[in-house]
Formats: C-alpha cells, sequence, structure tokens
C-alpha cells in the first residue's frame, strides 16, 4: 500500500511540476510579443509619458521573473489581474462562466460514458456483424467531422426543422436544474457524438486485444456463454485501458468545448476566451490558458493514476 | 419524412458510385492497381474516389469555378436558385457561393497539406536526429516536445495567435510547430529501433554525415508508418484549421475557405423551416470538409489495417 501512496505522490509532484513549467510558458509567451503590454493596452493613445505611467502601474518596469512570481502568486490566489477590454477584474468574469463550463463538461460525460461502453462492448461481442461495420463506419464519420458540422446538423434537426430544443444556450443562475439541462442538451449531445466516437472504437480495440489471450480461449472452451465471457473474463482485465481511454477523451473534450460553445452561444469559458483572443485581451487570455491546461493535465493525471491502480503490474517498473 | 428519403437517396448514391469506382478501378490501369483495387473494401474505394474529386476541383478550380474568386455582383444575399446565373445564391456583398465553395477547397486543402508538410519536415527531422545523435540533444528535445504537449493543441494555437497577430501565414507556421511533436514522438520511436540495426553501424564506420545518415539510411526504412501517419496528421491540421478560421482566427479574408463561410451563413440555419435550401449552404461548406477528412481517415484504416495484417 506504501508504494502506491508514493507512486500517486510521485505523480501529483510531476503534474505540479509541469502545470508550473506551463505557467512559464504561458507568461514568457507574452514577454516575446513585439512592443509592449503597456502599447498594446493603450493602442493608439500610446504617448510615451501615457505608456510610462501604465508601466508603472502595471509593475512592468521591474525585472520580468519578479514579474512572473508576482502573477503567479496572484493566480493561485484567484486574482487574474484586469481585463484590458472593460477594465474588471478578471476572476470575477470567469467564474461564473468556469461553472457553466464545467456543467456542460459534466452532463456530456454522463451521456458519452455509458453510452460508449455499451456500444464498444456490444461491437466487440457481435465483432464483424453487420452491427460492428455500421458502428465502425459511424464512429469513424462522427470521429472525421469538424465540431461544428455535427453541432449544425443537430441544430438543424432538433432545433429548427423540429422545434424541441432551444438552439441557443441561455444559462443564467436563476434557471432550474431541469430547465438549465434541455438548454444545454444540443451542446452537450454534440460533444457526446464528437467524444462516444473515440471511447468506443477504443473500448472495442481494448477487448478484442483480450480475447486473443489463452484464458479467454479456456472459458470459451469450457462454454463459458459470449456475453459472460465478455462481463466476467474480458471486462475486468481491460479496466485499465478503458479508464485511460475514458479520461484521456475527457481531456479531449476541453478543446471540443471551445468549438461548441461558440457555436451555441453558451455562456462559458470556450466563449470568453475566443472573444478575448479576437480582441487581443491578454490577460483574459492567459487566465483562460492556464485553467484549460490546468484541468487537462489534472484528467491526464487522473488516466496515469488509475490506471496504476487498476494494474497491479504497473506499480513495479523494472 | 422527406429529409430521411434525401439521406437514404445519398447513401445509396455513394454506395453505389463508389462500387462503381471500384469496378472501374479492377479493369482500368495497370496490374498492380488492379490487383489493390480486387482487394480493397467499399469504404476505401469511396475515400479514394473522394480524394480524387476534391485533387480535380482544387488543382482545376479557376475552370471549375463560373466566376473569380473575390468577383462581386449586384445582386447581394441572393437565396440559392433566386438568381439564375448564380446557382447557389450569394453572400452579403455579392460574392457567388458555387466560386467561393470550389475555391475553398484549393485554399482550405492547399493550405492544410502546406502546413501537414511542414509538420511532416520539421517533426522527422528533429525525431531522428534525436534518435541518432542520443544523449542531451534528445533529453533537451524531447522534454521540449512534452512540455508543448501538455497544453490542449487548440488552446495554445489560439494563445500563440493572440501574440503574434492574426494572419494566415501566422497560422500556418504556429499549427505546423505544435503539430510536429506529435510526428516527433512518432519518428523518435520509430527511429531509435533502426539506429541499432548493425547496417547503420556500417554506415557510421564507412565515416557518412549525419544528413546522409537521416535521409538515405532511416527514413527509407520508416516510411511506412509515417505514410499512414502522415494521412492521420492532414486530417487533424486540416480540422484544425477549420475549427480556428471558424472561430474568426484562421485564415483571413479575402481568401475563401470552408471554416468561415460556415461562420458567415450560419444564421441562414434558422430559417431552414421557411426555405430548406437556405440551410444547405452553411452545411455544404460544413459538409465539404467532413467529408474530406472521412475520405481521407476511410484509406488510412485501410491501410493500417493492410500493412499491420490484423485478422480479427
Amino acid at each position: 500500500m506504501n508504494s502506491v501512496i508514493r507512486i500517486i505522490a510521485q505523480r501529483l509532484g510531476l503534474g505540479l511540476l509541469t502545470l508550473l513549467v506551463v505557467s512559464v510558458i504561458i507568461f514568457g509567451a507574452v514577454e516575446l510579443l513585439p512592443g509592449d503590454f503597456a502599447e498594446e493596452r493603450l493602442g493608439q493613445a500610446a504617448t510615451p509619458e501615457a505608456v510610462a505611467a501604465i508601466r508603472k502601474q502595471l509593475g512592468l518596469d521591474q525585472p520580468p521573473v519578479t514579474r512572473y512570481f508576482q502573477w503567479l502568486g496572484a493566480a493561485i490566489q484567484g486574482d487574474f489581474g484586469v481585463s484590458f477590454g472593460n477594465n474588471l477584474a478578471v476572476a470575477g468574469q470567469i467564474f461564473g462562466r468556469f461553472s457553466n463550463t464545467l456543467f456542460l463538461a459534466v452532463l456530456a460525460a454522463a451521456i458519452a460514458v455509458p453510452l460508449a461502453l455499451t456500444i464498444g462492448i456490444l461491437a466487440a461481442l457481435y465483432r464483424n456483424s453487420i452491427f460492428d461495420r455500421v458502428a465502425n463506419v459511424g464512429t469513424l464519420a462522427s470521429i472525421s467531422s469538424p465540431e461544428f458540422f455535427v453541432a449544425y446538423m443537430l441544430i438543424l434537426f432538433f432545433a429548427v426543422l423540429n422545434p424541441w430544443l432551444p438552439a441557443i444556450s441561455n444559462i443564467h443562475s436563476g434557471m432550474g436544474f431541469w430547465h438549465k439541462i434541455e438548454s444545454s442538451l444540443l451542446p452537450a449531445l454534440t460533444l457526446t457524438l464528437v467524444v462516444t466516437a473515440h471511447m468506443m472504437r477504443m473500448t472495442r480495440a481494448a477487448i478484442i486485444n483480450l480475447l486473443a489471450s489463452p484464458y479467454i480461449e479456456m472459458a470459451r472452451l469450457k462454454g463459458v456463454k459470449p456475453l459472460r465471457i465478455i462481463t466476467h473474463h474480458a471486462l475486468p482485465n481491460a479496466l485499465a485501458p478503458i479508464i485511460n481511454v475514458v479520461a484521456l477523451n475527457l481531456a479531449y473534450l476541453i478543446t471540443g468545448v471551445v468549438v461548441v460553445e461558440v457555436v451555441f452561444v453558451y455562456p462559458g469559458v470556450g466563449q470568453l476566451f475566443v472573444d478575448s483572443v479576437k480582441r487581443r485581451d491578454i490577460p483574459v487570455v492567459q487566465a483562460c490558458c492556464l485553467i484549460f491546461a490546468a484541468a487537462y493535465i489534472l484528467l491526464n493525471l487522473t488516466a496515469d493514476i488509475m490506471a496504476i491502480l487498476s494494474n497491479p503490474r504497473l506499480r513495479h517498473p523494472k | 419524412m422527406m429529409i430521411t428519403f434525401y439521406i437514404a437517396a445519398v447513401l445509396v448514391g455513394c454506395i453505389a458510385l463508389s462500387y462503381a469506382f471500384r469496378l472501374l478501378g479492377r479493369t482500368a490501369g495497370t496490374s498492380g492497381s488492379r490487383k489493390l483495387f480486387r482487394q480493397m473494401p467499399l469504404t476505401a474505394s469511396f475515400g479514394i474516389m473522394v480524394i480524387l474529386i476534391y485533387a480535380v476541383v482544387a488543382i482545376f478550380a479557376p475552370i471549375v469555378a463560373p466566376y473569380g474568386e473575390a468577383e462581386i455582383f449586384a445582386a447581394t444575399n441572393a437565396s440559392p436558385g433566386q438568381v439564375p446565373e448564380h446557382l447557389l445564391g450569394t453572400d452579403q456583398i455579392g460574392r457567388d457561393l458555387l466560386t467561393r465553395l470550389i475555391y475553398g477547397a484549393r485554399n482550405t486543402v492547399g493550405i492544410a497539406l502546406i502546413t501537414a508538410v511542414l509538420t511532416f519536415v520539421l517533426g522527422a527531422t528533429l525525431g531522428f536526429l534525436a534518435a541518432t545523435l542520443g544523449g542531451w540533444i534528445d533529453q533537451l528535445l524531447s522534454r521540449a516536445v512534452d512540455v508543448l504537449m501538455a497544453i490542449p493543441q487548440l488552446i495554445f494555437a489560439l494563445l500563440l495567435i493572440t501574440i503574434v497577430g492574426q494572419s494566415t501565414i501566422n497560422m500556418i507556421l504556429i499549427l505546423a510547430v505544435l503539430d510536429s511533436t506529435r510526428v516527433f514522438r512518432l519518428a523518435r520511436a520509430v527511429g531509435v529501433n533502426i539506429v541499432v540495426m548493425d547496417y547503420i553501424e556500417a554506415a557510421k564506420l564507412r565515416g557518412e554525415t549525419l544528413p546522409y545518415l537521416i535521409f538515405r539510411e532511416i527514413l527509407p526504412n520508416a516510411t511506412a508508418p509515417l505514410l499512414a501517419e502522415f494521412g492521420l496528421r492532414f486530417c487533424f491540421v486540416f480540422l484544425s484549421i477549420a475549427a480556428l478560421s471558424f472561430l474568426g482566427v484562421g485564415i483571413q479574408p479575402p481568401l475563401a475557405d470552408w471554416g468561415s463561410m460556415v461562420r458567415d451563413l450560419a444564421g441562414f440555419i434558422n430559417f431552414a423551416s421557411m426555405n430548406f435550401s437556405l440551410a444547405l449552404l452553411p452545411l455544404l461548406a460544413a459538409g465539404a470538409i467532413a467529408l474530406l477528412t472521412i475520405a481521407v481517415n476511410f484509406v488510412v484504416d485501410w491501410m493500417l489495417h493492410r500493412s499491420s495484417g490484423l485478422k480479427e
């Protein structure tokens, strides 16, 4: 048991280190900006005096290393500075949107994970049947489609031609839970379609990989039913790769969320991020980047730790 | 009900076309290509057919398209079929949409191809270099790649675009650098296995230079995995470019491209219940992106299956 805790602590430390390096990159990339933070902020109105005043106000006259630690220290305490666009605190703008994005991601995951596992197991069970072929072609097609194509197709069929669901996700804090789900169902379905395909294919591959092993053959020779072989013999051993696949695909949601939020005008972090990129609102972009990167690293870390927990062989690296 | 019928008709049409294309491939061409077509599943022949059509349209865009790329006409915001001269109608400032769609093939696919090639040259060269030299260079490159891969790609690309500014060239360079990390990993992994071979040892003893080792000894033996990877990378780059253009920070006007066409025309979808052909416009552009990636994926899937000799 001790070794498990040690390995987890090791991985957590590694994750923190990665996050630190990422924060250096996010900060350092802005340092490479031709010109200056202050000039960028003032735009046309950049007289030498105004630039000097802003530089003093933002502390730009100090060396980069000092500023980096000031920025990082503030960011850890939830202070991401002030937006260029509207002079509001970045943290205040992000906070409400972050919970919206999280809600969308959780909803998408709640639909996608059971669906993908079921289809994946069925496809492995009835492999090379017509069901498997259709699932294979269907998932390949949905992996290949850009998110916005899937999104607009769903809008066309479920919002415009049959007005069942709203085409624009108007989420606000006063909404009831079910109402909120109804409004974010279309974006969640879009994400589901994109992510399910990956998960299902990998689940199928993981199980089929195992079906060639001798103990499965033994079970088959004993006369165990095919479904029981999969649920009792193959699935427990395929758990490690499957958990890995699920976590990795949830990490993929982070990228997907940006495009989908723009399509559905969903009030989340992704939407804010894209708007800020267009306005070159650097403090907001930095903060969003840090949040997305942290979520990404966290999910990858979870995948890693789960894999170690579910497979004892990984605990004793040679 | 009508729509289900249309979708079924399109699906059946695709299957029939790819079947006919495969039959054609089996009877025409050299004996090698005939043999290839004989073993080919329907999905792969569909993929090859679509890729060929795209290539022809992209190369001969000025001949195929009815008008010039940025030519502006008097009729603005015409819906499909409203003005007989403009088959698919015109956009807000009066550009012919059929023309834009055809030129989009050239720009979107062309730029994605350039980016993918750049990605490969960069990633494979550095990967083989790391594999051949080893030591601290290998460590340095590998750790740098690890760090670059720790940030989700689209997010990182958006950050870099904010910093260097929006332009088509910037987008190509940024995507090439970010995506080359994946190629680097593969090239290094393949290269490490090749470097320990005896013939590399022999070449080193002959006193061959480093470029010779990389391009004449290692590269020819690593083409098979790299080729399949190229198809996947192309799809990935293509989708990234489409996403960035859709978000408005990718390919910049006046170049016609599908991602920004979808963004500009997306509003029309809301009028589909009144006039279905209006919804067709953004979906055609988005569908053009989807169709090409699906086709490439079908072909890559078949190639991987063939080269691995998998019998499931």
